[in-house]
């Protein structure tokens, strides 16, 4: 055999295993199953369910499970994506990418909203919700009127701004010619002068370790309960960070931080946007009131923004309020 | 026995003189030049007394002295840490092969708990038999082993608009570099059987964000992997635990992590990731689709921000790391004058297609200031290009792939800083 066979065969040895027949392995994938995870929608509406909703009632889904982070006009809160705005900006320093400057697919909104949104919350949405809420964020992109009803069936009718405003990669074109010559090793330029300088944006985050030091717990008045609660109502919490951030360095996401709760008067955490609800509520976060929230959020306090069903278990109601009281 | 290796003090006097007359700026920390080592003269209890047994740590950590190599996050840039990214010390590692403890994370939606039993992969759209394996059908299939770097595309998209952030953990920490042991792709396609209909792959995660993306199926026969082990051990839970895929040189966020399900379609989903996200934005308003693969590119290590030169002038190791998406790595040039001139440094070892190379410049450092840079060629032939270059034809909106050579200036006291230059 030839030296080169030899080496072939070596290399096939060494690295790709045999495909031979198929091996038998797996089952069938049951067509209830296939339905329950191919939900993708495809750019020509292929995968769309039946349904419909219009843009007033996509409006209260908004204010409901999207604003926390998107902004009651879908311009985005913080670092959260704006999804409306950004007209002519494309070729701007710093371009606004939202749905209606950018997104050239309608159904990549249908199918993200219908999949992984709400953030935390993912896949609660009906199809007629899903339907609602992408009318209305085409409307606050003044691609529809308030009275337009999106569907299954005028789908495709829709089309967004920015369809045209992309090529496939171009870089074997543009770039791989004019990056590919043999480089320069001396003398490759007169002069070199400093021009921009990292420290001058001081952006860098510092080490943590310079930064260790943090005060001690401070004591509270009251008596802490048993740390197996608290430990237990740790775990518990699990399903809020979804929402809710707490202790240390805690931030407000889509729900409010939640350091020192016990105590506190409801829709007072600055820099957080409550429902007015909240805000107008009066109440202050007792035990008591707090009990009667977690059972079910929506009945204790109608209005409010919370999307969260509520904790069945009373022990696991006592176990979150005491992890609560233990941050304060 | 060398010269110096001697036991009197006087032997011992004279040897630390005469290295420092060799090398006068150099530190004498190490020296004995105000008298004998208490560290070498006097028994330290590390060699008195008795370590750690074994077992005390089942699954060991780093020593805690190194306790600062972690992976760090840049918090103003993303909303929330759970949709987010963080960031190798690549800066004080060496070698190729990033240990997955510090191997950088990105979650749209949090790293997940997805035990084996609950594990389940399945396979539809244009194939014969729509199928669904669990984990322990996976291990029965031929397995395929292979190193590659894994990169997002937004490493260094912070640089665009100029020097940015100061360390290359931070502007080139968006990477690692992992040995994967799994099943080629095509093997569980062939399995499914693919119809001729069918021309791209959408795949797709089990966590909440789904992260699904398109891919053209001459890729997936190629190189693609449904990967389970990575550095010999189980994926971690940030990378995927029990299974993710494999996308030798194509961007990170084609890497689906927790792979749920692979379906073969007629063309690609278009979806979120691989439209509002992932595309790349020209200097004209219009912007590239399907930009996969990953440029050749390389960084110094170190010296860099994060990792002054502490020891003076003299001999200084210049190291940092290279890498190709479209094959080998050939060839690293390394300036320390901005790029006026350039000189071939070492390779650890001949480059591997899609994986990250070593290199190392032995440098005699005169002590006066450097402006450090590496340049990158791969078997394509493809040089690295400036910065200026990229943005000449791109603009500075395109987020991701920047592949643009980096600029370290070292001062004379041998603290270093994220420039630019002209």
């Amino acid at each position: 055999m030839s030296r080169y066979l030899d080496a072939v065969l070596l290399t096939v040895l060494l690295t790709s295993p045999a495909l031979a027949e198929p091996l038998g392995l797996g089952r069938e994938a049951l067509p209830e199953e296939i339905a329950a995870w191919d939900v993708d929608v495809m750019p020509d509406g292929t995968g769309l369910p039946e349904g419909s909703g219009d843009v007033a009632s996509g409006e209260g889904l908004f204010q409901e499970k999207c604003a926390a982070c998107h902004g009651d006009f879908a311009e985005g809160l913080d670092n959260w994506p704006a999804l409306a705005g950004g007209e002519d900006t494309l070729d701007h320093k710093d371009p606004v990418k939202t749905v209606g400057s950018y997104w050239p697919h309608l159904s990549t909104l249908w199918d993200y909203v219908h999949r992984s949104m709400p953030f935390g919350q993912a896949q609660i949405l009906t199809p007629d919700e899903t339907y609602a809420i992408t009318a209305y964020i085409l409307y606050s992109n003044y691609l529809v009127d308030e009275d337009f009803v999106l569907s299954d069936r005028n789908f495709s009718e829709i089309e967004m701004p920015n369809a045209g405003g992309f090529i496939v990669d171009d870089r074997p074109e543009t770039e791989y010619p004019v990056f590919t010559a043999e480089p320069c090793m001396r003398d490759c330029k007169e002069s070199v002068e400093i021009t921009m300088h990292a420290s001058v944006f001081d952006v860098t985050p510092t080490d943590p370790a310079d930064k260790d030091k943090t005060d001690p717990v401070s004591k509270t008045e009251e008596p802490l309960p048993d740390p197996e609660l608290i430990a237990a109502g740790e775990k518990l919490f699990a399903k809020c960070k979804a929402c809710h951030m707490i202790g240390e360095g805690a931030k407000n996401r889509v729900g409010p931080v939640l350091n020192g709760t016990l105590g506190r008067e409801a829709g007072t955490r600055d820099g957080y946007k409550y429902s007015p609800a909240m805000i107008e509520s009066g109440i202050t976060w007792t035990e008591e009131n707090l009990r009667a929230f977690l059972a079910d959020p929506k009945g204790f306090l109608p209005g409010n923004k919370m999307s969260f069903p509520g904790v069945k278990s009373s022990g696991d109601i006592e176990a979150i309020i005491a992890y609560l009281r233990a941050q304060p | 026995m060398s010269k110096f290796a001697t036991t009197s003090r006087r032997g011992v006097l004279r040897a630390g003189l005469a290295a420092g007359a060799l090398l006068p700026a150099a530190s004498l920390s190490a020296r004995a030049q105000d008298g004998p080592d208490p560290l070498i003269t006097e028994v330290q209890d590390w060699a008195r007394y008795t370590g750690a047994g074994v077992d005390e740590t089942p699954y060991g950590l780093p020593i805690r002295f190194e306790s600062d190599v972690i992976r760090r996050n840049v918090p103003w840039l993303t909303a929330d840490p759970i949709s987010s990214i963080n960031f190798t010390p690549i800066h004080a590692l060496d070698g190729t092969i990033t240990p997955a403890g510090c191997a950088f994370e990105r979650h749209h939606s949090g790293a997940i708990e997805l035990a084996k039993p609950d594990y389940r992969l399945m396979i539809n759209g244009l194939v014969d038999r729509p199928l669904v394996f669990t984990y322990a059908d996976l291990e029965r299939f031929p397995r395929q082993s292979g190193v590659y770097f894994c990169e997002c595309a937004a490493n260094s998209g912070m640089e665009w608009a100029g020097a940015q952030l100061n360390g290359s953990q931070f502007t080139h920490g968006m990477i690692h570099n992992m040995e994967y042991v799994g099943v080629p792709l095509k093997t569980l396609l062939a399995e499914a059987g693919i119809r001729p209909e069918g021309k791209w792959l959408y795949v797709e995660g089990a966590d909440a964000s789904s992260n699904g993306r398109s891919i053209p199926l001459e890729k997936a026969l190629d190189d693609c992997m449904v990967a389970f082990k990575a550095n010999g051990e189980a994926l971690r839970k940030e990378h995927g635990y029990p299974v993710r895929l494999v996308v030798p040189g194509w961007e990170g966020n084609l890497w689906i992590k927790w792979l749920r399900r692979i379906e073969v379609t007629p063309g690609p989903v278009e979806s979120r990731e691989e439209t509002s996200k992932y595309t790349d934005t020209l200097d004209n308003g219009i912007s590239r689709k399907w930009t996969w693969v990953m440029d050749a590119k390389s960084v110094v290590t170190a010296p860099s921000p994060q990792v002054p030169v502490r020891h003076g002038k003299g001999p200084l190791v210049i190291t940092g790391l290279a890498w190709s998406g479209r094959g080998a790595i050939t060839r690293v040039d390394v300036s320390t004058d901005g790029g006026r001139n350039w000189r071939t440094a070492r390779l650890a070892a001949l480059g591997q297609r899609m994986a990250m190379t070593r290199f190392w410049l032995d440098h005699l450092w005169d002590g006066e200031e450097m402006l450090l840079q590496s340049r990158a060629m791969d078997e394509t032939g493809y040089v690295q290009p400036t910065k200026d270059a990229l943005r000449e034809i791109r603009g500075e909106n395109s987020v991701y792939h920047n592949n643009g050579i980096q600029t370290w200036w070292v001062r004379k006291d041998g603290s270093a800083e994220n420039v630019e230059i002209s």
